[in-house]
């Protein structure tokens, strides 16, 4: 089978084409002039409730331009980054513990079930009482979200090393913490690397989530503010916005793993000349 | 080298490796059943026998990556306690870590025992080279074929310059050509060196190509050696080309005669396992 992907500027290209089209849709059902009430009773009502692709444009410019976002983009990008930086060095430290010490992890195996499978947002108001309304607890919710996650991958990782590896390591004369450094780490960290893209939407999830549920500051209390005024422009301007920086977190994420797994094998594929 | 030269590089005495069964739960399973095997320092000794007759727990005892249930187990003399550091093991699956390149694969039994990263990467250098991979020494194991990843095994294994060698069907995964050329590579290897070798293998052509004496071992469960084997072929060899010679095949039916009805044996109890 010859399964050929179209690449370059043309994949740029058709994807550039489907947003633009989606966004054209999205305008021309939106704006009272251009068709006639379809399903609303009133031309204005649609716009209303959807909101109109060039409002939440110039909504963003002037948030932008009148510098007004920077302000909560930056208390919600801290409050991510720390979420992330947290959670992920917690999730890797734990799970390389347990993974190595089975008395522990055969005694706290219960607990950490528990904990994964409760709904943890819930625990927002919690931290709102134990850390104030301030970032922090929005970071310790970030927290909750991404350790869990770093920590299985991490534990997997550890658990599922070759056993021929580790044998081999132990010949060439390598002690525990020898096998700790070259065998172990590296190991786990290709699986910590597939869990940080999960991880860095999931420390978003908590700033934002712990924003909307009370907060002074951030781009999830723009977004809340919003809703109160029922400005729906505002409240896409506010999503638009933390989507293209979760993008961004996330091509980060990408480009260090690409840095550092040079040693993982990719799908070898033939270019057409 | 060492204070005691009568002593076998590596002597096994009555030793048997039980385990619990997979299978059946309570169940035990002989693997390996009061076998008596000594290696002198120098020699090259093979092992033959059917599949899953417990050869490699045979190699893993002398590696002293698992302990025998009973039996005793020395190494130039002293008692094996712990990883047997004087051995250098070649494993059948793939061992290099995927995330070294070649040369730091080969460098990292050298790194492991304190010499400083600049150091043992220029040994390892010369290692790679000296086995034909000069060039390649920043390929990552998924960028190098099979061939390449033995070989680059091979160095990682011999740098340390082990007394012992222990080889469980190094090139088992080998197609025909790569696996001569390998063959006579690690003859030469050793022949310029002299250590003990502990070679596994199912290929019998094989076995008697390389070693200074073939050991039969029985079908499991509960293996032993059954037949012992002097290769008075004389060295140097060429494997592809000793096999024409009489004397081979005369060795290789006397061994086969034996070997014949254990992988029968062998045979008739997987297909009963697996019904």
């Amino acid at each position: 089978m010859n399964r050929t992907v179209i690449g370059g500027w043309r994949l740029r290209g058709a994807q550039f084409g489907l947003l633009a089209a989606i966004i054209l849709i999205w305008h021309v059902f939106t704006d009272p002039e251009l068709l006639p009430p379809i399903y609303f009773d009133n031309a204005d009502q649609a716009a209303f409730f959807f909101g109109r692709p060039a409002e939440v444009a110039s909504r963003i410019w002037n948030w932008f331009a009148s510098g007004e976002i920077y302000r909560h983009l930056g208390i919600t990008l801290f409050e991510t980054c720390m979420a992330f930086f947290i959670g992920t060095v917690s999730g890797l430290g734990m799970g390389l513990w347990l993974a190595l010490n089975d008395n522990a992890s055969a005694i706290l195996d219960p607990y950490i079930k528990a904990l994964n499978s409760m709904p943890r947002v819930i625990l927002a108001p919690i931290f709102a009482v134990w850390f104030g309304l301030g970032v922090w607890s929005k970071v310790a919710l970030g927290v909750t979200l991404v350790f869990f996650i770093v920590f299985f991958n991490v534990y997997q990782g550890v658990r599922e090393v070759s056993p021929t590896l580790l044998a081999n390591a132990r010949m060439l004369g390598a002690n525990q913490r020898q096998l700790l450094r070259s065998v172990y780490l590296p190991s786990a960290t290709s699986w910590v690397f597939s869990s940080l893209h999960t991880s860095v939407g999931l420390a978003f999830v908590g700033a934002v989530v712990g924003e909307y549920l009370g907060s002074a500051g951030g781009v999830g209390y723009l977004i809340l503010e919003a809703e109160g005024n029922f400005d729906v422009n505002t409240v896409f301007a506010g999503i638009v916005v933390l989507t293209a920086f979760a993008l961004f977190l996330d091509s980060m994420v990408g480009a260090v793993e690409k840095r550092l797994m040079v040693w993982q094998p990719r799908t070898a594929q033939s270019e057409r000349l | 080298m060492n204070n005691n030269t009568q002593a076998p590089a590596l002597a096994f005495d009555g030793i048997s490796c039980v385990f619990a069964s997979n299978e059946r739960e309570g169940e035990r399973y002989v693997a390996v059943g009061d076998t008596t095997l000594h290696v002198a320092p120098g020699e090259f000794v093979s092992v033959v026998g059917p599949t899953g007759c417990g050869k490699s727990t045979l190699l893993n005892v002398a590696a002293g990556l698992l302990a025998p249930s009973s039996g005793s187990v020395h190494v130039f003399g002293e008692p094996l306690t712990g990883v047997n550091s004087r051995a250098g093991y070649m494993f059948q699956a793939e061992a290099l870590m995927p995330w070294r390149s070649a040369i730091s694969n080969v460098a990292a039994g050298l790194e492991f025992r304190g010499v400083s990263q600049p150091d043992a990467e220029k040994a390892a250098g010369e290692w790679l080279k000296r086995v034909g991979l000069g060039g390649f020494e920043n390929r990552y194991p998924h960028q190098m074929s099979g061939g390449m990843r033995k070989r680059t095994a091979l160095a990682q294994t011999l740098i340390l310059d082990p007394d012992i060698i222990l080889m469980d069907e190094p090139f088992s995964a080998l197609d025909i050509q790569t696996r001569q050329l390998m063959e006579n590579e690690v003859l030469a290897l050793w022949q310029a060196k002299r250590k003990a070798v502990l070679f596994i293998t199912h290929d019998l052509d094989e076995a008697i190509a390389m070693s200074d004496r073939v050991v039969v071992l029985s079908a499991g469960p509960a293996t032993r050696p059954i037949g012992e084997f002097v290769i008075d072929l004389e060295r140097p060899r060429d494997v592809a080309e000793i096999r024409v010679h009489p004397r081979f095949i005369e060795l290789h039916e006397q061994i086969w005669s034996v070997l014949r009805d254990e992988v029968l044996k062998g045979y008739a109890r997987q297909m009963e396992v697996s019904a």
